[in-house]
């Protein structure tokens, strides 16, 4: 019985897997539509409205006062 | 029975891909040429100080490190140094438009991800600067500007020790 449930945790175990992408098979992610904010500036642009709009709630961070200046 | 399970398990999960490290002997090898359809064989490059270069168009850094290494080819070339660029895209059009941008004097070859793998390679690009016995002597992770001072140095002295052991026969 106790061979049985080693054997099986083992089996589930292999199941469970990461597969590595391999330094050289990185050329879709590296592809700018992949990334999560392929224009940066836009980015910085839309964080800088996001968090001066919502300041008073904190805004991306945990404190803030409200006036959006920095 | 509970410890040959626990090897049986850590036998499954070792990595295969050996990884070729400082001091190891650079395995020869044939690969076809990117722009030339000519076979390029390490076999016939015994003798000369070797740069065995990582690279593909999509990757960053590769665009500081050819032509960093395309000047250092040329300083050293008739000194016995070699640079062997190996392409690893997908698109070899990509590598192409990449090199009518970048232009090398260089040999450059392509690869299907084999090589890369029976070397260890871990990040793009990587180079293996290799000595004239053929033992690695320096291995070469990424590219930033400036790095080529640092393989200048390595290679001048690899080239010195192969002009040393020429001279001492």
């Amino acid at each position: 019985m106790r061979i049985l449930s080693l054997a099986t945790v083992i089996f589930l175990l292999s199941a469970c897997s990461v597969t590595r992408v391999d330094p050289w098979d990185r050329q879709y992610l590296a592809r700018p539509e992949m990334a999560w904010d392929p224009d940066g500036s836009s980015a910085t642009y839309r964080a800088h409205v996001y968090f001066s709009k919502e300041a008073s709630n904190g805004g991306a961070s945990a404190g803030g006062g409200g006036c959006g200046c920095n | 029975m509970i410890l040959r399970c626990v090897v049986l398990t850590l036998l499954w999960f070792a990595p295969l891909s050996y990884a070729l490290q400082v001091g190891d002997p650079l395995p020869n090898f044939a690969r076809p040429g990117l722009l030339h359809s000519d076979t390029l064989r390490t076999e016939n490059l015994k003798g000369r100080v070797l740069y065995i270069d990582f690279w593909a168009s999509w990757c960053g850094p590769c665009r500081v490190s050819l032509p960093a290494m395309d000047v250092l080819f040329r300083e050293f070339q008739s000194q016995g140094f070699t640079v062997v660029a190996v392409n690893l895209d997908k698109n070899e059009n990509e590598a192409q438009a990449f090199l009518k941008a970048h232009p090398v004097s260089y040999p450059l070859v392509k690869d299907d991800g084999s090589l890369p793998k029976r070397l260890g390679v871990v990040g793009m690009p990587t180079g293996f600067l290799v000595d004239h016995t053929g033992l690695v002597r320096a291995v070469h992770e990424g590219f930033r500007k400036g790095d080529e001072r640092k393989l200048r140095t390595q290679i001048v002295r690899l080239l010195e020790e192969a002009r040393q052991q020429k001279s001492r026969q």
